[in-house]
């Protein structure tokens, strides 16, 4: 038997699997999956725990639920891979021996990388909301919250779904304004990069959002360390942003394994070296990457991980069959944008092409409008939480094309006129 | 060394960054770097040249990176090209402005 081994078992992981265990045959292949947690989260939802949008536990299944029949599943730490060997070593001492490996361990956030993040006020009033623990823990710091100076701060530019802390910053207002104390609240978003958007029509269609919601946006702060004292973020050139409540979104880097394997990055924030079309790996023949753990320059998102693993698919039959990779992924992203008030916008774009405004997936009827928000985008996003469970994770054909559809988008549109 | 200078004109977009990566040359970094009050020296190069490298080999910039690179400390690039200084050093570069997704 030829050996398929998959590391990581989330969201690209759990796919990949469902697709080549429907695809490979099983009398020349087995497939084993390692993850050290046996719990699947759907992170989409963590956005909506801090506001009681969402209850915890409806965001956490079995890993064992979405894996076939048939498969080996081992729940367990990788120590490392050794791919002159062929090899992954596990914790348990276990040495998986393997004929293609896929990568797909993805990226979490690091807050002990910033002096000063993972301090005595970590979880008092210093809240991340990318992991279960801390969506949790912030739902209940908020939940009576009397007001003040909300800090939303992005410690790098490169990190896992970069719309959420801007949507965090729109449900925050909506949360607020619900409340009653919205007057209380002042919010500010601190990014290291040139604005809360960067992209010329993203910044045309949608900056108006900030204003009208009351979000101070400070860009080029870029987080040196957090003085829990004196209750400041730090930037590296001396500025400082006091908070009373600061939600952070910390440096995000991909596994451990990958750097004691020294199959990281040249910097040390462990994404591995991929082909960006074909999904394999820069320096190694038989290891393929995707998802979160990459360091593709496209969003590390779901959405992307789920057109990768349609290219990687087509690629890994392939690679089994001894034919060349053509299958070729264009950098696709599909995301909803929740900007509060039961409304949400939606963005599309590729390497090539940033989001642009229009109608998805189809022309003139949608039903989902691009860079515009629309109460239906929002019932979009709110039922694919749904489709994720049933239908993506599972591996089923999704309604939306793998690459990158122009049908509906408007190329050269002008912006509707802000209102008076 | 006998020098002659003779005026470049380079398309850049409505926020003066050149449109195409492959028309930079020094002269036009000098040019970009005095709209900044920036004088460049053999160590604003060094970036300018890294941040270059890193470009054609599409890895998605970070000032982590950069500060990782052997080349400056993240103080030192501050010192180097100060306000935003991956934003400011993209444009001497002659490289696209690092942006998110939005």
């Amino acid at each position: 038997m030829k050996q398929l081994v998959i590391l990581g078992a989330g969201t690209a992981g759990t796919m990949m699997l469902n697709k080549l265990h429907d695809r490979l045959d099983p009398d020349e292949w087995a497939l084993t999956i390692v993850d050290r947690d046996e719990h699947h989260f759907y992170q989409p939802g963590f956005l909506f725990i801090p506001f009681g949008i969402y209850e915890p536990e409806e965001v956490v299944r079995p890993k064992r639920e979405f894996f076939p029949d048939g498969i080996t599943a081992l729940f367990d730490e990788v120590e490392r891979v050794v791919p002159e060997r062929n090899e992954v070593h596990l914790a348990s001492d276990t040495v998986l021996p393997y004929d293609v490996l896929i990568v797909a361990t993805g990226t979490a956030p690091c807050p002990e990388e910033t002096p000063g993040l993972l301090g005595p006020l970590w979880y008092e009033d210093i809240f991340d909301f990318y992991t279960f623990e801390g969506a949790v823990q912030l739902a209940e710091k908020l939940e009576t919250w009397e007001g003040g100076r909300l800090v939303i701060n992005l410690a790098e530019s490169v990190f896992k779904c970069p719309v959420a802390p801007l949507e965090f910053a729109f449900l925050a207002d909506a949360f607020f304004e619900e409340r009653g104390i919205r007057d209380r609240v002042d919010i500010h978003y601190v990014t290291p990069l040139s604005g809360a958007f960067t992209k010329p029509k993203a910044t045309a269609f949608l900056s108006g959002l900030l204003d009208e919601k009351r979000i101070t946006v400070v860009p080029d702060f870029y987080l040196e360390s957090v003085d829990n004292e004196r209750k400041v973020l730090v930037s590296y050139d001396g500025q400082e942003v006091p908070f009373d409540l600061l939600v952070s979104v910390p440096v995000n880097m991909g596994a451990e394994w990958v750097e004691t394997s020294g199959m990281g990055d040249d910097d040390d924030l462990r994404f591995i070296p991929t082909d960006k079309h074909t999904l394999l790996a820069r320096d190694y023949a038989n290891i393929f990457v995707l998802g979160d753990a990459t360091n593709l320059p496209t969003s590390k998102a779901g959405s992307v991980a789920h057109f990768e693993a349609e290219v990687l698919t087509e690629n890994v039959l392939h690679y089994v069959a001894g034919e060349a990779l053509t299958a070729r992924f264009d950098g696709h992203a599909n995301c909803f944008i929740e900007t509060g008030h039961g409304k949400a916008t939606l963005i599309d774009f590729n390497y090539d092409t940033e989001p642009l405004p229009g109608d998805f997936p189809l022309p003139v009827l949608g039903p989902m409008r691009l860079l515009k928000e629309t109460h239906l985008n929002h019932l979009g996003k709110l039922a694919f939480k749904w489709v994720y469970w049933h239908v993506l994770l599972t591996g089923k054909e999704m309604p939306v094309s793998t690459a990158l559809s122009m049908a509906g988008k408007k190329v050269d549109p002008k912006p509707i006129a802000e209102p008076a | 060394m006998e020098t002659l200078t003779v005026p470049t004109t380079v398309a850049r977009n409505e926020e003066g960054y050149l449109t195409d990566a492959t028309q930079w040359t020094p002269d036009i970094a000098h040019a970009i770097a005095a709209e900044y009050g920036i004088t460049l020296t053999d160590e604003h190069f060094a970036v300018l040249n890294y941040l270059r490298q890193r470009h054609f080999d599409e890895t998605p910039l970070t000032i982590r990176r950069i500060g990782k690179s052997g080349i400056v400390t993240i103080k030192e690039f501050y010192a180097l090209f100060p306000g935003g200084p991956l934003k400011v050093s993209s444009k001497i570069a002659g490289i696209p402005k690092p942006t998110s997704c939005v």
